[in-house]
């Protein structure tokens, strides 16, 4: 019984904290000053510092835009690096306030974990990296080879299932983070390297010689990537969905960094710009937020077009292609927000 | 003689805190209550709070598939089998680090908490550096140094070294030939039984006629060459029945044989080596704990130095060495949950991680790991102290 008990209260310093989750967030968010935001510890062009020690990225736009939707001002942000095995728990625990960290939307997250996924941020898909000197050309070669994979991922369940499916067998070097994963692949601990192919594009950039590494064309699931937040504050998980739907709307319809400013200025004959940047209706109150508060989330990190180009886009090193990630009215593109009113 | 009058018992409310005894009383009272009150706020606590998350707590998702592979696995185990299962094999993991390192740690610590003693400046110095600067250094750090020297220093399966035929040494693990056995080869197990048994026998049957004649036998020698000899015998007898499956490298990497992986590697030796240093130490106290006197006594009976070493000095210092070796023994076996660290799949890293982190129940998943340690360290402790109550000394 005491044993029982023991265990009890271990367990109970997470639940203590997770009672947080029915107290509105976005109070307690502004009580304390700051947004604290969840991040990967480490994922180039999603979540990485810069020379100056500042947290830069993909992921990391979207922490920055919540904080400048909720004070007006991006730098009110707290950064939270966490692995793919902890983040649930920090989440969950209250340790931050929302979670942008290439994290897949599963049933079971949803569901069973208690979390609610805002939106999608980027349609990605598990793929594999191989050295070229292997000599591989494709996945279904990969039977008896080393693979490294990042524990507490759904990569790892979506490897078991692919090779189960094809017969093969392999060796799982199971590993924390996205870092030791590569220094284990250089080291040739491990043949083949597989997380989301939007990380493996990321890996590969920092590489000394990315030319010496092939991501192989297979793509073995689905890996919708999208912030969320603990399920139970429906006000708080709108803030975060509409932050991103106006990320996506803002490209739609032409806003940018450089001239919302002046589409702010005044009614423009668009109404669906003036509901959004607040010249016309009280959207922003309906939300809790400024009326400008768009306004705010765009001079700050630019629409979402911008967002993917600086950090991911096919100008930078990493230069992934917008693929599924255009809008829907692009070709292939299935980037899609309800409308603003 | 008038009798002494005592006064009447009588309890008045200020005894509580000027009467010392009544004073204890009331402060334990008071702690009890206080720490039941603290505990029953935890639970209260964390049951209502899993209430307003509509989490529903529950141990039915160990029945479930688990879903991820495990590259160590000491029986069956596939990506369909349940959590409980995954469970099982982290278990099977963890107690065979744990029990290889004991071994090998109390080997080690054996050898240089003796050599530390030893007159030869040059060994008692080295196994002082030894000691030391293992015993200094976290153990996450040596085990994360072992790894990466094996992972970065060795060759790829491909070019791996072949120091002796069959034997290969690459940055994927250590592979060694691994015995197959044939249809008979039960018998050469019956004649490995037989053969201690017969040693049992001749050692108790030496032990009695040594006390009745004073003859000495020479047990050890009869006892290996038995323990030798039979086998052999009946390996040859029953055909040769083992033969050996050799490694051989086969596409990505080696297939056959048995396969030493750098994660076991690199945790078995850190842990080893570091727990080695402390009982290095618990050994060479415990030897110093014996009066030299007594070695001298014995040396005056004439008992060679070994035998006074065996018979006089060892029985003495193992009453003062085990107790603290039990606690060596519970520290490595728990430190054994740093495996997680170079992704050595033992109960932390299945159940107490992937399995917590896929299914989200982590009250669930770590009350197992939490019972299963306590489990484990419960009969390590039980059974140390049993042996401890056996060589202690029996004071008349």
């Amino acid at each position: 019984m005491k044993k029982h008990l023991l265990m009890i209260a271990a367990g109970s310093m997470v639940a203590g904290f997770a009672s947080l989750a029915d107290a509105a967030t976005i109070d307690d968010v502004k009580a304390k000053g700051f947004l604290q935001c969840g991040i990967n510890t480490g994922l180039v062009g999603f979540a990485f510092q810069d020379d100056a020690g500042e947290w830069q990225g993909f992921d990391v736009d979207f922490c920055k835009a919540v904080a400048a939707a909720v004070f007006g001002d991006a730098s009110k942000l707290k950064y939270t690096p966490l692995t793919g095995a902890n983040r649930f728990e920090a989440l969950k625990s209250g340790e931050v306030d929302v979670l942008s960290r290439n994290t897949t939307w599963t049933f079971s997250r949803d569901v069973d974990l208690a979390l609610t996924f805002v939106g999608v941020n980027y349609y990605d898909g598990q793929g594999f990296i191989v050295p070229k000197s292997l000599g591989v050309a494709s996945a279904t070669e990969l039977g008896g080879a080393s693979v490294c994979i990042q524990t507490g991922t759904t990569t790892e369940l979506n490897l078991a299932d692919y090779f189960r499916a094809n017969g093969m067998e392999y060796e799982p070097v199971p590993i924390e983070t996205n870092e030791e994963a590569q220094s284990n692949y250089l080291a040739g601990r491990c043949d083949v390297y597989t997380t989301d192919r939007s990380g493996l594009a990321a890996t590969r950039a920092s590489l000394e010689n990315p030319d010496d590494h092939l991501v192989l064309p297979e793509i073995i699931s689905k890996e919708p990537l999208g912030p969320l937040v603990r399920q139970g504050d429906d006000h708080w998980a709108d803030v975060a969905r509409w932050t991103l739907n106006v990320l996506i709307l803002a490209e739609e319809y032409g806003i940018n960094q450089g001239n919302v400013e002046e589409l702010a200025g005044g009614a423009t004959d668009q109404p669906e710009i003036n509901r959004m940047l607040g010249t016309e209706g009280e959207y922003g109150a309906m939300l809790g937020l400024e009326r400008n508060w768009v306004v705010n989330v765009i001079k700050a990190v630019g629409n979402y077009g911008e967002i993917f180009d600086r950090w991911i886009g096919p100008e930078t090193a990493i230069g992934l292609d917008r693929g599924a990630n255009a809008l829907y009215t692009e070709a292939g593109g299935i980037l899609y927000s309800p409308p603003y009113r | 003689m008038a009798a002494i009058e005592r006064p009447a018992e009588t309890f008045r409310v200020s005894d509580l805190w000027t009467n010392q005894r009544s004073r204890g009383v009331l402060i334990q009272i008071i702690a009890l209550v206080l720490l039941l009150s603290f505990v029953g706020w935890i639970v209260n606590n964390t049951v209502q709070n899993l209430r307003d998350l509509g989490v529903d707590a529950g141990y039915g998702f160990l029945w479930d598939p688990a879903s991820y592979d495990i590259n160590q696995t000491l029986i069956d185990y596939t990506s369909r089998s349940s959590h409980a299962r995954a469970a099982v094999v982290g278990f099977l993991n963890t107690l065979l680090v744990a029990f290889c390192g004991i071994i090998f740690a109390s080997l080690l610590g054996f050898v240089a908490g003796v050599l530390r003693l030893s007159p030869n400046w040059l060994v008692a110095k080295l196994m002082t550096v030894y000691v030391e600067f293992t015993r200094n250094v976290p153990v996450l750090l040596q085990i994360l140094l072992w790894y990466g020297i094996v992972v970065n220093t060795l060759p790829h399966p491909r070019d791996a070294a072949e120091p002796v035929a069959g034997f290969f040494l690459s940055n994927r693990g250590f592979y060694l030939p691994r015995p197959e056995f044939g249809a008979s080869a039960w018998l050469i197990g019956v004649a490995l039984l037989a053969a201690i048994a017969f040693a049992v026998w001749f050692a108790a049957r030496a032990k009695r006629m040594q006390s009745e004649t004073g003859r000495i036998y020479p047990v050890l020698s009869v006892s290996l060459a038995a323990i030798v000899t039979l086998p052999v015998v009946a390996y040859f007898a029953a055909g040769q029945p083992i033969t050996l499956d050799w490694p051989e490298i086969k596409g990505f990497n080696f297939a056959g044989g048995f396969a030493l992986k750098p994660e076991f590697f690199a945790l078995w030796f850190a842990l080893s080596v570091y727990t080695g240093a402390f009982i290095a130490e618990i050994v060479r106290g415990g030897i110093l704990s014996v009066s030299h006197g007594q070695t001298e006594a014995a040396y005056a009976l004439g008992l060679k130095p070994n035998w006074t070493m065996r018979l006089v000095v060892l029985p003495q210092a193992l009453r003062v060495i085990i107790p603290p070796l039990i606690s060596q023994y519970l520290n490595l076996t728990k430190n054994s949950s740093l495996a997680i660290a170079v992704g050595y799949m033992d109960l932390t890293a299945t159940i107490g991680r992937i399995s917590l982190n896929q299914t989200g129940r982590a009250l669930e998943c770590m009350s197992i790991v939490l019972a299963v340690y306590l489990l484990i360290s419960l009969l390590i402790s039980a059974f140390m102290n049993w042996y401890n109550s056996r060589v202690r000394l029996v004071e008349r």
